[in-house]
């Protein structure tokens, strides 16, 4: 369990009780298909899915085992991913709002241009 | 600050002469940042590092066209619903093809388990399984993909469901992380056979878990494409 150690070397049995763990999660982030869309089955879907990441990064890759020189150059660059889904989320509902000022709320008709109705064939 | 260069210059066997020189020495002056982590692992670490980038690109752009279409986006539930015991069961292959997945992973962590244990034989035979179960993925997803192409006629540009932008992000991102599994099936009977061989017998099979990191980051990939593509 010490970092002495050249390889990692674990117990056999965190290993299955990760993996049935990540069975569990697994049904019941399916069973969020079942529920109607809106925030709670966002959240559920985020959850479970945050879930599994984290057992399989933690205990299956080992990340936990390891130094933190090697988890803060690993794992900080993802996190600041969030900037660029945040600057998209901006730039999404802008395009999104150009789209309706112009070409209207999607609903097909004959004044809409040529080539946005020409993708709907 | 000259006194400090000094010191670290004497406790050189040779004097830098240029400034090209200290740098090179610099650099090589045998500190390592991650101590204990030997270089193959650090460096497929960091390689797994780069391939989260691009995989985040794929996803943020599926993101960005799906909230920035006017038009309905296609229900996926319903999408990728297979008919079963004579009832449609929404997302029916997904489920099966995640639960594959992830057994595929407890094997590969099996594997490395077994490896650092020196028994070889038990490594190979769970490598190989895990080979067995990728490739058991790309099956499905190729019946998936056929079903969609010809069945349903989704195209990259078109769909009969709804926003076209659909097919772009449904081939982009499914096709490049099949290409991921099928490239780990490759690299895993590489390594299995390799084992076999003999050839890392003088090392610690630090190999096994390297090999591993590469096959739990593509279930760790599907995690994602599941949750965020499959069921929002």
């Amino acid at each position: 369990m010490t970092t002495k150690e050249p390889g990692q070397q674990h117990p056999i049995r965190i290993y299955l009780v990760v993996w049935g763990l990540l069975f569990l999660v697994s049904a019941l982030s399916y069973s969020t298909d079942f529920i109607d869309r809106g925030f709670w089955r966002w959240m559920l879907i985020l959850l479970f899915m945050v879930l599994k990441a984290g057992f399989i990064v933690a205990v299956f890759m080992h990340m936990r085992w390891e130094r933190f020189a090697l988890i803060s150059a690993i794992l900080t660059p993802p996190v600041l991913l969030l900037v660029l889904v945040g600057l998209m989320t901006i730039e999404s509902d802008y395009t999104r709002s150009t789209r309706i000022e112009h070409f209207g709320d999607g609903t097909r008709d004959e004044s809409m241009p040529a080539a946005v109705r020409e993708t709907d064939n | 600050m000259i006194g400090v260069e000094r010191q670290t210059i004497q406790a050189n066997s040779q004097v830098p002469e240029t400034t090209l020189e200290t740098l090179a020495d610099d650099w090589g002056s045998d500190i390592a940042t991650l101590k204990g982590v030997p270089w193959g692992k650090a460096m497929m670490w960091v390689f797994l590092l780069s391939d989260t980038f691009i995989f985040t690109c794929f996803l943020v752009a599926y993101m960005s066209v799906r909230m920035s279409t006017v038009e309905p986006w296609p229900n996926p539930s319903e999408v990728f619903a297979l008919q079963a015991f004579g009832v449609s069961i929404p997302l029916l292959l997904i489920a099966i093809m995640t639960i594959i997945l992830i057994s595929s992973s407890g094997t590969m962590a099996m594997a490395v388990n077994m490896g650092y244990q020196r028994r070889k034989e038990a490594a190979t035979n769970l490598i190989l399984v895990t080979a067995l179960l990728g490739a058991t993925f790309v099956g499905m997803q190729a019946f998936e993909w056929s079903k969609l192409i010809f069945d349903e006629g989704v195209r990259p540009w078109t769909n009969p469901f709804g926003a076209p932008q659909f097919g772009a992000v449904f081939f982009m991102v499914t096709g490049f992380h099949g290409l991921h599994v099928s490239a780990g099936v490759i690299y895993l009977l590489t390594i299995a056979f390799r084992i076999r061989r003999g050839k890392y017998d003088e090392s610690n099979f630090e190999i096994v878990e390297i090999t591993g990191l590469y096959w739990h980051f593509v279930d760790l990939v599907w995690v994602f494409i599941f949750a965020l593509f499959y069921l929002w």
